[in-house]
């Protein structure tokens, strides 16, 4: 059964680095919470729903400080940066089942002039699923940090399937190129080749600089509610068709699982289309959540937008690129706008379906996929359409 | 000697346990005493059969590198002077797999299915890590 409900409100923050938001984290928030609000067309006192990203805020200190003194509905989806597409989900359910009204989703933080998402993995191991089993197996031997712990899965890939760097690179230089038509883009007016990727220093071997995400400040949000109350907002409703979220297994261990390719998504995204009705296919884009390249790479085979296996061949020649059969993160994504935990990759697919990208606009884009990855895989999927 | 500075796993419970035949050379994993399964990391109980009856038994030491990366960059700072260091995760005769270090491959010659063997490396009086190294003969 498709939901019933839609996105009614898109807010985000500038995105940047040096010299920093000159924001707090929850301020930061805010913000973009207040724009969302706005944007939406209703005041925060009819806010009575906050499902705050894990570990960057709470609820309560969101009403205090928005003025929202009729919460009714706060929850928190555990799974890192797939939380945002999988909190579309718990929101729809909520606004359909009556529990709130206007749902508010946040996420943002100070990830470039605050504390570096690698020092927080160190400093407080608690901070990710199985934190007992990194502080004793894994950071033991050095093996602290996303991108090594990614690292070692896209080793895999590419030994099982001749995967290639120049493949990763594509992506990478996809993403970028989408950032030149972006302006609030962080990588904006620095457009990067296929020679400049490669040349790049190695970080944690296949992984390169540039196949990592982009470390900034800034925060987005958005708002939910039913269809019935949206007919009767200002702006055009996104409808949420459908939203999945799942857990690769063991999910709280990397290295024991039996189908090391099996990520939460794998469960969630045939969930997502048979509860949508509709097939990969008829996805006009994708915004996919791109911590890394590969990560990138393996949700496009774990949507079923292509085999397993067949990724490295897919994102070849222009596919996901802007005027491609399907564009991926025509804001430049994690790897070139800014790192907004999924939130931003959201707000993208909302602005193409109401046809506001200006000269990045998907002529007629009317259903689009976005994922979230987050964790040691914990994976989710959002199908919207205008 | 210098203080150890680079991060130690916590000695109690089963993963501690683990680490005490670690110290005394030993490489062990759970197995079910009802299915036979092996498992890593320690858990409770069986996940395949749900049984509560489990002992340490000794690993051949022996595996194959299922994947590997070469860490080039630390992205702690305890690991600033190791770089670069190889991070393997090993699948032992057993069918476990263990996330470890190699100690003695360049990495030009790292390949996944690479044969390697179990030794212990004391990082401390109390903590010994089971690292990796080629398999010999």
């Amino acid at each position: 059964m498709s939901s019933e409900a839609c996105i009614v409100g898109i807010g985000e923050t500038d995105y940047c680095r040096k010299p920093g938001s000159g924001l707090s984290q929850l301020g930061l928030q805010l913000k973009a919470a207040t724009n969302a609000i706005h944007d939406a067309g209703i005041t925060s006192s009819e806010v009575d729903g906050i499902m705050p990203f894990p570990n960057l805020g709470r609820a309560e200190e969101f009403a205090a400080n928005l003025g929202c003194s009729n919460l009714r509905y706060a929850a928190t989806i555990h799974m890192g940066g797939a939380a945002p597409a999988a909190s579309l989900g718990a929101a729809a359910a909520a606004v359909d089942a009556g529990l709130a009204h206007y749902v508010l989703l946040p996420a943002g933080w100070n990830g470039y002039s605050g504390a570096r998402a690698r020092q927080k993995v160190a400093e407080d191991v608690s901070s990710i699923p199985g934190g007992a089993i990194a502080r004793d197996f894994y950071l033991p031997h050095g093996f602290t940090a996303p991108p090594q712990w990614y690292a070692i899965m896209a080793r895999r890939h590419m030994h099982e399937y001749g995967t290639t760097a120049e493949q990763l690179g594509a992506i990478a230089v996809a993403m970028r190129n989408h950032a030149q038509r972006n302006p609030g883009a962080v990588m904006n007016g620095r457009p990067l080749t296929l020679e400049d990727y490669l040349a790049s220093p190695m970080l944690a071997d296949p992984y390169r600089v540039f196949d990592c995400c982009l470390e900034t400040d800034g925060a987005a949000a958005v708002v939910v509610t039913s269809a019935e109350r949206a007919r009767d907002l200002p702006g055009r409703p996104i409808r949420i068709l459908a939203s999945a979220c799942g857990q690769p297994y063991p999910a709280d261990e990397i290295t024991n699982r039996k189908d090391i390719f099996q990520t939460g998504l794998t469960i969630a995204a045939p969930e997502a289309f048979g509860r949508a009705g509709v097939k990969p296919d008829d996805a006009d884009f994708a915004m996919i959540y791109d911590c890394f390249t590969f990560e990138l790479l393996q949700q496009l085979e774990e949507v079923g937008f292509c085999q397993r296996g067949e990724g490295g061949a897919f994102v070849e020649g222009g596919r996901i690129d802007l005027g491609g059969a399907l564009p991926v993160n025509t804001h430049g994504g994690l790897l070139s706008d800014a790192h907004v935990l999924g939130m931003s990759h959201i707000v993208e697919a909302v602005k193409q379906l109401r046809a506001e990208c200006g000269e990045r606009q998907i002529e007629g884009a009317e259903l689009g996929v976005v994922t979230g990855w987050g964790d040691f895989g914990d994976g989710s999927i959002a199908i919207l359409a205008r | 000697m210098n203080e150890y500075t680079k991060p130690l796993p916590d000695l109690s419970g089963a993963n501690g346990e683990f680490y005490g035949f670690c110290r005394a050379g030993e490489l062990r994993f759970q197995k079910c005493e009802e299915c036979g399964s092996w498992r890593h990391v320690p858990r409770e109980l069986c996940a395949d059969c749900g049984s509560w009856d489990w002992s340490w038994e000794a690993s051949s030491g022996r595996g194959v590198v299922f994947s590997w990366t070469v860490v080039e960059r630390a992205l702690h700072p305890a690991f600033v002077d190791d770089i670069p260091y190889a991070v393997v995760i090993v699948e032992m005769e057993e069918g476990v797999r263990l996330l470890s270090t190699v100690v003695d491959v360049d990495s030009a010659d790292l390949r996944i299915g690479l044969p390697v063997e179990v030794f212990f490396d004391a990082m401390t009086e109390e903590v010994s890590l089971p690292r990796f190294r080629r398999l010999s003969g």
